[in-house]
């Protein structure tokens, strides 16, 4: 009870200090809500891209309508496949007169049809990687009548190769962000424990316990990341409607992102104090 | 009560604070810890408090010893000795009643009594008349007579005084040193350091101890 009415009356006493540590909490929280925001929305190009990631099996023109059958059931039963479909060669035609209207004469002059029937594999979420491609495409090579498996390898690994730089930045320059969140929390809190030095060395002097003193920084540290952390939140929202009413459609990161956030910041402002106050009980 | 057993003190940089001192202070028993400036009287209640631990040697305070006593548990030697210092050390913009409650607040001493018990303390050291009074509107021996009160709060068998008369004029000084004893009367046991020769000639049933440079060298009632 009194470690909750000192963090309060720590607020009323001094507003404008624990006022600009929230915001120097938020100003830090909401560089890595930007960043999060960003790598939300680069996540979901990456996803759009490997969601075209799929493998084409070619069959010979002399295959029998049950080993097709046959292959569309199996290859279906693999754990790493949502779906197969069947392209017959009068669809492919079909779909190549549409797709490359150009060539429309060539394909429509031709008396034999030139493309090869084919089974298109469509990989679950997680198995959209190469392992999981390269599985597949073996699995599906194993066939006699089968004449050819394609699943552009190139662009398939300079993909993964963009997803992993796309990774290890947010991860890297997450945790930075976060450590200086968490150092200008820790700077913010030792300035509040430095104007309450006084009451700190009285409460010593009589014997109050290191618990004791700790409790009330460490609620401010809760409060102080809180704040921050809605204040965060509120400025990347601003930063998001603006860039998608004036620059580009961009989708909001998600609900449990921003649960995640504020739970960070107040972890981080109970962190910073708890550390900043250990320093300080240990030097007085 | 208070032992210290061959007790040196040594600091990286100032070197030898306390070299080798022994003594004992009993319950209820009066004593002045005198001494000129660095002789090591600070040194001497800062290692009774536990504010330092000695280089070598041993401090024991109602069982506790500075050998065995881990940090986290310091508090329980702070609740059984009362200190008050020559710069008062009060918190400023609050009153003399508030500064004593602190002290009991912050010791946990339950909400309900901690009003009555900080009148009860501020009446003890005559300054009841003035508990509402912010520490910056009244006097050095008034506010001396509060660090006294807060220094009670816990009810301490012993107050460990730092040149609390440093910055009292001679008629504050007379009070607070009769304060003193009138708790001292009452069974509590002080030990106030102070280099003013003048002041320990007036009370001669005290016991007096003598530092020079880090080292006892007087004793008036060893024991």
């Amino acid at each position: 009870m009194y470690s909750i009415r000192e963090a309060l009356s720590a607020f009323k006493r001094a507003p404008l200090l624990t006022g600009l540590s929230a915001a120097m909490v938020g100003l830090a929280l909401y560089v890595v809500g930007l960043f999060g925001l960003a790598a939300f929305n680069l996540g979901l190009a990456l996803t759009s891209i490997e969601e075209r990631v799929e493998v084409v099996v070619y069959l010979r023109d002399d295959v029998r309508q049950s080993e097709i059958d046959l292959a569309l059931a199996e290859l279906a039963d693999i754990p790493d496949v949502a779906r197969v479909r069947y392209v017959s060669k009068r669809d492919a035609l079909e779909r190549a007169q549409q797709d490359l209207p150009e060539f429309s004469e060539l394909f429509g002059g031709a008396d034999v049809n030139p493309l090869p029937q084919s089974l298109e594999v469509e990989l679950r979420p997680g198995s959209r990687t190469r392992e999981g491609v390269e599985r597949v495409a073996a699995d599906a090579g194993k066939y006699p009548f089968v004449e050819d498996v394609r699943y552009g390898q190139e662009w398939v690994d300079k993909l993964f190769t963009l997803r992993r730089i796309g990774a290890v930045s947010a991860l890297v320059l997450g945790a930075a962000f976060f450590a200086v969140a968490a150092l200008i929390i820790g700077t913010a809190l030792r300035i509040a424990i430095f104007a309450r030095r006084d009451e700190i060395y009285v409460m010593r002097l009589v014997g109050a316990t290191n618990g004791f003193i700790r409790r009330p920084f460490l609620f401010e540290g809760a409060m102080a990341g809180m704040l921050g952390g809605i204040m965060a939140w509120l400025a990347t929202w601003a930063t998001y409607r603006g860039v998608y009413a004036f620059l580009f459609a961009v989708a909001w990161i998600p609900g449990v992102w921003v649960a995640l956030g504020l739970a960070a910041g107040i972890a981080f402002g109970v962190l910073a104090s708890g550390l900043a106050i250990r320093r300080y009980l240990r030097e007085v | 009560m208070i032992k210290l057993s061959n007790v040196s003190k040594e600091y990286p940089k100032r070197g030898f604070a306390l070299r080798d001192v022994s003594f004992q202070i009993q319950k209820g028993e009066f004593a002045f810890l005198m001494g000129h400036s660095g002789s090591g009287k600070s040194t001497t209640l800062r290692l009774i408090h536990m504010a330092d631990r000695p280089t070598s040697g041993e401090v024991r305070v109602t069982g506790y010893s500075s050998d065995k006593m881990p940090d986290r548990e310091i508090w329980k030697v702070r609740r059984r000795v009362g200190c008050v210092f020559q710069d008062f050390r009060l918190l400023p913009g609050r009153s003399a009643q508030e500064n004593v409650s602190f002290a009991l607040e912050v010791t946990g001493a339950p909400r309900k009594t901690i009003q009555p018990r900080a009148q009860r303390l501020l009446s003890q050291v005559g300054l009841a008349p003035k508990a509402g009074a912010l520490v910056h509107e009244i006097s050095g021996g008034e506010q001396q007579r509060v660090a006294v009160a807060r220094a009670l709060a816990n009810d301490p068998f012993v107050l460990l005084a730092d040149e609390p008369t440093g910055n009292l004029d001679d008629r504050a000084t007379r009070g607070i040193v009769e304060l003193f004893w009138d708790l001292n009367a009452r069974g509590m046991a002080v030990l106030m350091a102070t280099h003013d020769l003048e002041l320990v000639r007036r009370y001669p049933n005290a016991r007096v101890l003598e530092l020079d440079q880090g080292r006892l060298v007087f004793d008036s009632n060893p024991t």
